[in-house]
């Protein structure tokens, strides 16, 4: 498995005929962790929706070491963590512990194993004295911890999250930071929160209209202004990318392919 | 609407000392027990007074060991109640038989009246059973009870579904309504209560596409048709002497009265 996601002229057509990408090319190696920028209506969480297997457009498509086809859509779901931008629609059990047990028991695990994994990811974003509450007593940035937890006990190798910061206060967009910094996964974010990819990301894409218009280091794309204005992106005013940290990775073992 | 929700759903959950013998229960003999005394209690005749005697002295015991104070138990009761009675309020006027009393322009049976008591005391009872079960099992422990009852997987989940989202929804139609009244909307006639009429299809439309965006978020965590179980429920010997207390305390005294 050299490649964690591995797009090759990757299109897809709604049913209503509106052309949603157009010719994805995309190689993301393991380990990354890589920004998803661009304007409202690009196509990023349709793309987003592909790596799972959710929808499949024309064109060859590899995530985690599998071709995505009908036959080994299972397989990848174990493989693809998907958190979606409402934790709402993440979170559909009667309570917190159920809902992250909802994968690992889909994977077949036997009881132990699940709980096992259940106080694993809620540690991981912790998140563990939560578990027996029901998902509407959590705040927003709460129940966008705990669904980040849901994918992560299914242990995958690659972490996709769709606009992770969004609705947050400042100090809930901390913690979440935090806790996305500490998971050694290979990551794709989609966002339009720019600092949020220049501290957790050293790699971002643009796209636009169904492209991918920028691939480059996170430093040199969110440097070019007239690139970011170009695709209705931008800094916050009075933004200094030289000043920011790049969020260090989690210190142990590097990454293993599972 | 956004006020009158909240408080209602403020009336569901656990009431109660939490850490009660029937709390710790098994959802089922819970179920089994209290669908067994309504049962016991829908099917008796007003003659057999006695047994809905002793059912409200089951409920009373059960709320007792649970410690839910009357007033917790009669703010649940409430909400329901009044809609269940209103179904009976009309025997008396239009069932004939019996001695009849003179109200105005208005005739009562004692027939009528009869059956009125009848179905308010199997109302009263099958209430406060409901509401009781809900003041000392977790609504999940409900559901789980049920598919362990092997109640159809559907209906269950289709509860679950329910109760999850009642919160999501409750929520939007309360902001819904303020962006209305904050808009300067104050209904005063019949005829302005379109843009509700609106308000409902907006509901609609979004838990529509919110369905759909769950039914993603479960196949892209590998759901495959059925819903995994995580907390095997298992009986105790109390579980099921509990249900043994509530069912020879009640039985007996229908089936005897019955065939006296």
């Amino acid at each position: 498995m050299s490649c964690a996601i591995h797009a090759r002229g990757l299109t897809y057509r709604y049913p209503g005929g509106r052309e949603a990408l157009r010719g994805i090319d995309l190689h993301v190696g393991h380990g990354e962790r890589v920004a998803l920028l661009g304007p409202n209506g690009a196509g990023k969480t349709t793309f987003m929706l592909h790596l799972n297997g959710l929808i499949t457009g024309q064109g060859g498509l590899e995530v985690a070491g599998l071709e995505v086809g009908r036959d080994t859509v299972h397989a990848l779901r174990a493989r693809v963590g998907l958190v979606f931008q409402d934790p709402d629609d993440q979170l559909f059990m009667p309570t917190v512990a159920e809902d992250v047990a909802f994968g690992p028991l889909n994977l077949d695990l036997d009881g132990d194993a699940v709980r096992e994994r259940v106080a694993e990811a809620l540690g991981a974003v912790r998140m563990r004295h939560v578990a027996d509450r029901a998902p509407y007593q959590l705040s927003m940035g709460e129940r966008r911890r705990v669904a980040i937890a849901t994918v992560l006990a299914m242990h995958p190798a690659l972490l996709v999250l769709d606009e992770p910061s969004a609705n947050l206060d400042p100090r809930a967009r901390r913690e979440l930071l935090d806790v996305l910094a500490g998971i050694d996964r290979t990551m794709l974010v989609t966002t339009h929160d720019l600092p949020l990819a220049a501290e957790l990301c050293e790699r971002t894409l643009i796209l636009a209209g169904g492209r991918i218009v920028a691939d480059g280091a996170t430093d040199d794309v969110l440097a070019d202004e007239d690139l970011l204005a170009a695709h209705d992106l931008e800094l916050p005013a009075g933004f200094d990318l030289e000043r920011v940290q790049r969020r260090a990775r989690p210190a142990g073992e590097p990454i293993s392919p599972r | 609407m956004g006020g009158l929700c909240n408080h209602s759903l403020a009336l569901t959950g656990i009431a109660g000392d939490p850490g009660s013998r029937v709390h710790r229960l098994d959802p089922r003999a819970k179920l089994v027990g209290l669908l067994g005394l309504t049962v016991v209690a829908v099917s008796t005749p007003l003659a057999l007074w006695p047994v809905f005697v002793a059912c409200a002295a089951v409920l009373a015991a059960y709320a007792a060991v649970a410690r839910v104070r009357p007033g917790d138990l009669w703010r649940r009761v409430r909400v329901v109640l009044p809609l269940v009675l209103l179904v009976g309020l009309f025997v008396p006027f239009v069932r004939s038989g019996g001695r009849a009393y003179d109200l105005g322009p208005l005739t009562v049976h004692a027939t009528g009246l009869g059956i009125f008591a009848a179905v308010a005391a199997k109302a009263a009872l099958g209430t406060s059973s409901a509401a009781l079960l809900a003041a000392t099992t977790s609504f999940p422990d409900v559901l789980r009870g049920l598919e362990a009852l092997r109640v159809p997987r559907l209906l269950v989940l289709i509860a679950a579904f329910m109760y999850r989202y009642l919160f999501v929804i409750v929520g939007e139609a309360g902001r819904m309504r303020w962006a209305l009244l904050s808009r300067g909307y104050h209904p005063r006639h019949a005829l302005h209560a379109r843009p509700m009429g609106r308000v409902a299809t907006a509901m609609f439309l979004r838990t529509y596409s919110r369905g759909e965006r769950v039914y993603l978020a479960m196949l892209a965590r590998g759901y495959r048709g059925a819903m995994p179980q995580l907390v095997p429920l298992s009986l105790a010997r109390a579980d099921v002497a509990f249900v043994a207390a509530v069912l020879l305390a009640l039985v007996p005294l229908r089936v005897l009265g019955a065939a006296a």
